[in-house]
């Protein structure tokens, strides 16, 4: 219901027009935009990811201390269309049984508007850092690939001290030494990332700490030789019950996906770590004996609720237990103010 | 279903009457837990002397007890039944309290009863506020700081500590002497030596005046998941009470950051607290930085829990009562969806907004003012797609009058003062200050509403300005739409026209600007979702579901809750529902009131949670196409619509719309009353103070006024003399040709009696005769009710009875109705007669065991119902209703009871005899049986000899007597010792007042003088005083003797502790 700074701006919904179902949208404006540690805070990426808005009952008027322009004058800037006053509910049925369609704002009917179809577009090249960039902290460091991260993610291993390298999708990381790696969320069908998939199964064989994060999941489950699938119902919203398997635990969690891992083509040594409670899909992958693991849903969140950020503790720890790296300088060709 | 550790048997603890502060919420709540705890094959017992509610209706609960909720009654059904558990979480702040100090003195423990769900230590660590801040504190989470003090030293110590500006709080509020907001030393010294001359201690309290006040309904089971269902954010910043403040859900001036950052906040503190079930969190969050306090943790089912239930959809009682049972959220279904699991977080695409209902001005000298002591008695809730659309729709549903946020005749004369300390009029006093141009900032700085808020009134106000003075014809659709969107009712839209709502309608329908339907699914449409929760609004292309099935009968709900119509017509219109579902019919229910059990979507096919107006009912009958509407069952909000909807071409079930209004008229009614020789007190209608005056000259004196118009205070009254008539009237009243005034003869020491019927084309079918305890001049809806009759003649009985039946053929009745009658010697006339089911339906159906109500919807319905025996309504046992008053919450309000109504709610008890019964229900109101002193003052000489000998009781029980020296001299000729004390303006020691606090008297027995309340005199400081010292007080004779008599025959440990089913 609430946090469209952060979700304009999610890599995830990349090409995609946003439906919200909320209908009172624009009510606290939109926040500066600040850096820390090179990141934008209160944002996800540097820009608004999203190719259209649809709301129900849009707030000209807003009103919050950390405001400084309103969702109107940022959306303007940034030239992305929005239009009020939709039935949003009905066009959320719409989508609900049709599943994600192919759709365009039209203001003036008389001009002629084609559709574009993202999915025919490398999206993950789009929202994915051209170049390598450090971002420095303590001496324990992972490598991010990046195929559409949010900026959430970076700042939940920075805040635990840790040093991120942030490497393109189609990246050959094979030579960076690092403590680990993470797999990011990002837009679209996970099988069309063949080098990403390709790099995370060498990966495997380094025998450290890898976390995938919903795309980054999928692509875990793809080099490990399992299988993934379009849903009919895609989990989208901040309220997503995942249950942990084998216990009575359940977390709610902040969710975009329209793909998802298929549990029964899980290889011998891996096994299902959450289900939706929902709809029984799966929703995390366990490896028994090697310390890689996978939530399909957002542990960072932003927006959303922070019940399942303990998986960043975990695989912390899991780097932890890894002998300290001296990563030698020179390695990281390339830093990018951002 | 659970297996391990199931409980067999399980006691619930109810709320009791309802109350301010505690109301119709319990009755939902209750009932969940008890069909939770159904579903499980659990065994229930349930103690709750409201009689009224659904949770005590057949068919609920295995056992139920009518008897007070005090730890010395339940631990005797304790002993009784032997149940191995207990649930404390859904009879509010009653049950909690109870359980708790059945905890504290063992009784628990002894009995081997198991407290279901939080477990007491962390119910005590909410309550009790010093373990509350060291919990918070534990976790480092922020709460409020306070600190008392004692004398100047120590309050300019406390606030250096917490830092300008504080909160100077006075723990007894004296008059005129309240909190307030101290900036600097000089400023807080002033105020503390004026405050410490009054009181021995003061707070000093961190300031939060002006904060967002924001709550949370948080679920945790056993295995420690939580889920956050639904947050609310209050429209009146920290300073009102969150009972009397506008509330709108979900949150909508938070930033997703600080969203769930409250919520993470809430989930680690009541894991940390321990609670298992539902919670309620409310912080205060700084308009300027992310800064936030804790103020409270509710650890039970709420005003605010039942609020989210039906804001969301989420049934939080039913879920909490299954946690308690030890299942897990996942292992619960979620009754909407059918497909999902209770472990989920309700995702809404639409804003719910609740409104307090508040009837201050049927109390004499309560001051309007808001601020911590909640005073509202009921609430609405509104649902729409915008704020504009919820705020306007929830103020039409509150039924006072106000056609929306404008569009009403109010203006005020010193607006600053109106917006800056706020009453039970301020939102009004906003848009006043809007139309008169005041700007956003500067309404801002005076009430501190967040400006969102500011900005959404003014979009109201700009469409306003559009419609103003234009002709109908020229509002085009896009206007039409952007009113209806703005939550404009045709109603106001023709007042702003000069055009009759009806021509609105028609043309807003040719332009084709409609509703639609859409539902509350708590998933915002991403799954499939079979509900029937239904709201409308013109935000929307499509209505989601389909409409107009076949049999479909509509019901009216009561609205709000408030003096005079409560959870009582919401008993009746879920029995109505019942039998309309049982005939094989579908039902529709419309309400609009969080409170109720009516709405609870899973009763009905299908639950408007809408607006009770001609438009709106109108808007359900033109999609649903029903076969017809109850008007019956809601009381007298249905009732009132009943004719207007008739003139539509609307069919009502029942008793004929004509016959209604031949009842309601006082006119017509009394035309029909002479026709069929049935007498009435002799009255008239004046609009002219001579005119008054000859009429009055002409029956005698006491006359009984009741104006159509009132300006302040009462409406109705009791006059004894012309020079009273003559100030009432020039005070009370604007007496004009357009505001007339009836008046009629008041006949003294008369009793009055009450008839609940039902009647079928005109033959009355089934019909209960009850009598009043007080004597006439007590409002029906306060006196004390017995049934069957104790004290009326037989004769008088039949002559009762066949007015009833010459009424019913007169008024070709079919369906409930009430007669009430005032009797002296065997004299009976008619005073009024109500075409609906009464607030004392429940009372006699579930003290007789037959229901009314049932019987009433089946033969409107065209069912055959089989005659009941006449044997049935030969009772051996008696019920007495009692009225619960709330003079305690009201500061100022006199706490006596006259013509006009002031109760809040009433209990209900049975006994082998009338003053068992007498008694235990007069225990259920929170009365306690004296066992020191009486402070008496007992009015007039003829009251004095009438107490006489039922003082001579007391004295032979022991009690002492303090009185009035006029009172000592009385009774002193009687041999009856009355130590003398000194009247409030006396100043004198000994002095009443410091006797009654001093705690040295346990019952007040004050008889005023006449029935006409007048200035501050010193018997209503000794009443006041009394109520807000929590001393039992009676004001009237009859029920003052009655409760001596009572007290001759019973100890308290006579009076049997016997369930529902063991009276036949």
């Amino acid at each position: 219901m609430v946090g469209y700074p952060e979700t304009l701006t999610d890599p995830s919904y990349r090409g995609q027009i946003l439906v919200c179902t909320y209908p009172l949208i624009g009510n606290y404006g939109v926040p500066p935009k600040v850096f820390k540690d090179n990141l934008l805070t209160n944002y996800e990426s540097d820009a608004i990811q999203c190719r259209g808005l649809i709301v129900s009952n849009y707030s000209y008027e807003y009103s919050h201390w950390s405001a400084e322009r309103s969702l109107n004058e940022w959306l303007s800037d940034e030239k992305i269309p929005a239009i009020t006053g939709i039935d949003t509910r009905m066009l959320t049925r719409n989508l609900r049984e049709k599943g994600t369609m192919l759709g365009k704002i039209v203001i003036d009917e008389n001009q002629k508007l084609e559709f574009t179809d993202p999915n025919k577009t490398n999206l993950v090249s789009e929202v994915s850092v051209k170049e390598p960039v450090e971002y420095k902290k303590g001496t324990k460091k992972i490598i991010l690939v990046d195929c559409g991260t949010k900026n959430n993610i970076i700042r939940a291993f920075l805040g635990r001290d840790i040093t991120v390298i942030r490497v393109p999708y189609d990246y050959d990381y094979s030579h960076i030494k690092a403590d680990g790696i993470l797999l990011s969320n990002g837009p679209g069908d996970p099988k069309m990332n063949i080098a990403t998939i390709e790099s995370a199964a060498k990966a495997m064989e380094r025998n450290i700490p890898i976390l995938g994060i919903c795309l980054g999941s999928q692509i875990l489950a793809l080099a490990a030789g399992a299988d993934t699938y379009k849903l009919k119902y895609g989990h989208r919203g901040l309220n997503q019950p995942c249950n942990e398997m084998g216990t009575k635990r359940s977390y709610i969690t902040s969710q975009n996906h329209g793909y998802a891992v298929h549990s029964d083509s899980l290889p011998q040594d891996w096994r299902e770590w959450f289900i939706n409670d929902n709809d029984g899909t799966n929703e995390g992958l366990l490896h028994i004996s090697k310390p890689f693991f996978a939530a399909q849903f957002h542990p960072e969140a932003s927006p959303g609720p922070d019940d399942s950020e303990f998986i960043f503790d975990m695989f912390v720890r899991a780097i932890s237990q890894s002998p300290s790296l001296n990563l030698p300088k020179g390695e990281v060709e390339k830093i990018v103010a951002l | 279903m659970i297996k391990k550790d199931k409980p067999n048997k399980v006691l619930i603890l109810g709320s009791g009457a309802l109350q301010i502060g505690q109301a119709g919420e319990f009755d939902y709540s209750g009932s969940q837990a008890i069909k939770a705890l159904k579903e499980d094959r659990v065994r229930s017992v349930l103690i709750n002397p409201n009689i009224a509610t659904i949770q005590t209706s057949e068919d609920f609960a295995d056992k139920v007890y009518f008897v007070p909720i005090n730890s010395d009654s339940v631990e005797r059904v304790i002993e009784k039944e032997q149940p191995d558990s207990i649930l404390l979480q859904f009879g509010g702040q009653t049950a909690l309290n109870v359980g708790v100090e059945l905890y504290e003195n063992g009784v628990l423990e002894k009995h081997n009863v198991k407290v279901l769900g939080t477990p007491i230590k962390s119910i005590i660590e909410t309550e009790d506020r010093f373990l509350f801040v060291e919990k918070c504190n534990e976790i480092g989470l922020k709460v409020a700081e306070s600190k008392t003090a004692q004398n100047i030293e120590e309050a300019t110590a406390a606030a250096e500590e917490i830092g300008y500006p504080v909160m100077v709080r006075i723990a007894y509020a004296l008059g005129g002497l309240g909190s307030g907001i101290v900036n600097n030393k000089g400023e807080l010294v002033e105020k503390a030596t004026k405050a410490l001359k009054f009181t021995n201690q003061i707070l000093i309290e961190e300031s939060l005046e002006g904060w967002k006040e924001v709550e949370y309904e948080i679920v945790r089971d056993k295995y420690d998941n939580c889920v956050s269902i639904c947050s609310m954010e209050n429209v009146d910043p920290m300073g009102i009470h969150t009972g009397d403040s506008v509330v709108i859900a979900p949150v909508q001036t938070l930033t997703a950051k600080e969203n769930f950052n409250l919520r993470s906040i809430g989930i680690k503190l009541i894991r940390h607290i321990g609670i298992i079930g539902e919670c309620n969190i409310q912080y205060a969050l700084d308009p300027e930085s992310d800064d936030y306090r804790i103020i409270e943790v509710n650890a039970r089912l709420s005003r605010s829990s039942a609020l989210a239930s039906k804001a969301t959809g989420y049934p939080l009682a039913f879920i909490a009562s299954k946690l308690a049972l030890g299942y897990a959220l996942n292992e619960i279904e979620n009754n909407i969806t059918k497909q999902t699991s209770a472990c989920f977080e309700p995702s809404l695409d639409y804003v719910a907004l609740k409104f307090p209902r508040w009837d201050l001005q049927k109390f004499q000298q309560v001051s309007t003012r808001l601020g911590s002591e909640m005073k509202s008695v009921g609430e609405v809730m509104s649902l729409g797609r915008s704020f504009e659309e919820v705020l306007q729709k929830s103020i039409r549903m509150l039924d006072v009058g106000l056609n929306g946020f404008v569009g009403n005749n109010l203006s005020f004369d010193d607006l600053d003062r109106e917006l800056s300390e706020p009453t039970d009029k301020r939102i009004f006093a906003i848009a006043y200050a809007l139309q008169n141009n005041y700007s956003v900032d500067e309404i801002h700085r005076l009430t501190k509403v967040t400006k969102w808020c500011l900005y959404k009134m003014k979009n109201i106000i700009e469409t306003e300005k559009k419609l103003t003075g234009k002709a109908l014809g020229k509002i085009d659709d896009s206007l039409m739409l952007e009113a209806k969107q703005n939550g404009f009712s045709d109603k106001q839209i023709g007042i702003l026209t000069s055009t009759p709502h009806s021509v609105v309608r028609i043309y807003r329908k040719e332009l084709g600007v409609l509703p639609v339907v859409k539902q509350i699914d708590t998933l915002a449409a991403e799954y499939p979702a079979q509900t029937n929760y239904l709201y409308f609004t013109y935000h929307g292309n499509e209505d989601d579901i389909e409409l107009a099935q076949e049999d479909q009968i509509v019901v009216l709900g009561s609205g709000p809750y408030r003096i005079g119509s409560s959870v009582e017509f919401d008993w009746c219109c879920v029995t109505a529902v019942n039998s309309i579902n049982s005939s094989g019919k579908k039902s529709i229910m419309i309400n609009c009131n969080p409170e109720t059990v009516s709405t609870d979507y899973d009763i009905c096919n299908k639950l408007y949670f809408e607006e009770l107006t001609m438009e709106r009912v109108l808007d359900v009958y033109d999609k649903e196409k029903p076969f017809g509407l109850i008007v019956s069952m809601g009381g007298q909000v249905p009732n009132n619509l009943a004719i207007k909807l008739h003139n539509e071409g609307i069919k009502i079930l029942g008793t004929s719309p004509e016959q209604i209004d031949n009842a309601e008229s006082r006119h017509k009614f009394s035309k029909i009353l002479d026709k069929l020789g049935i007498d009435q007190p002799e009255w008239t209608e004046v609009t002219t103070l001579e005119a008054a005056k000859e009429f009055a000259k002409e029956i005698s004196y006491p006359v009984l006024i009741r104006p159509s118009y009132v300006l302040s205070g009462a409406a109705m009254s009791i006059v004894l003399t012309e020079d009273e008539l003559e100030r009432y009237l020039k005070k009370a009243t604007d007496l004009d040709s357009e505001h007339p005034v009836v008046m009629s003869k008041f006949i003294t020491d008369a009793k009055e009696i009450e008839v609940d019927a039902v009647a079928k084309d005109g033959e009355l079918f089934c019909y209960a005769i009850a009598e009043h305890v007080e004597n006439a001049g007590v409002h029906s809806g306060d006196a004390t009710i017995v049934l069957p009759p104790q004290r009326t003649y037989l004769e008088t009985m039949r002559r009762v009875k066949l007015i009833t039946k010459q009424i019913a053929k007169a008024l070709e009745i079919s369906g409930p109705f009430n007669m009430q009658f005032i009797a002296k010697d065997n004299d009976v006339k008619v005073i009024e007669c109500n075409l609906r089911a009464s607030r004392s339906f429940p009372f006699v159906s579930k003290t007789l065991k037959i229901n009314f109500i049932d019987i009433a919807t089946r033969l409107i319905l065209g069912e055959k119902v089989t005659k009941i025996d006449k044997s049935s309504f030969d009772l051996d046992y008696v019920g007495v209703k009692a009225s619960q008053f709330s003079f305690t919450r009201l500061k100022g309000s006199d706490p006596v009871t006259g013509v006009e109504m002031s109760s809040t709610g009433e209990v209900a008890c049975l006994g082998d005899d009338f003053n068992e019964a007498f008694l235990k229900s007069v225990l259920s109101t929170g009365q306690k049986i004296p066992e020191k002193a009486v402070l008496l003052s007992t009015g007039t000489p003829k009251n004095k000899a009438e107490l006489l000998e039922d003082l001579l009781v007391l004295r032979d029980r022991g009690l002492k007597f303090y009185g009035t020296k006029s009172t000592a001299d009385y009774y002193k000729l009687s041999g009856i010792d009355v130590e003398v004390l000194y009247r409030p303006y006396d100043e004198t020691e000994p002095a009443i007042l410091t006797c009654l606090a001093e705690g040295k008297i346990d019952v007040v027995i004050n008889i005023p003088k006449t029935s006409e309340k007048v200035e501050l005199d010193s018997d209503y400081i000794i009443r006041r005083k009394a109520v807000d010292l929590n001393i039992p007080l009676f004001t009237n004779v009859q029920a003052t003797k009655r409760f001596i008599k009572a007290l001759e025959q019973y100890q308290t440990e006579d009076l049997a502790v016997k369930s529902w089913d063991e009276y036949h």
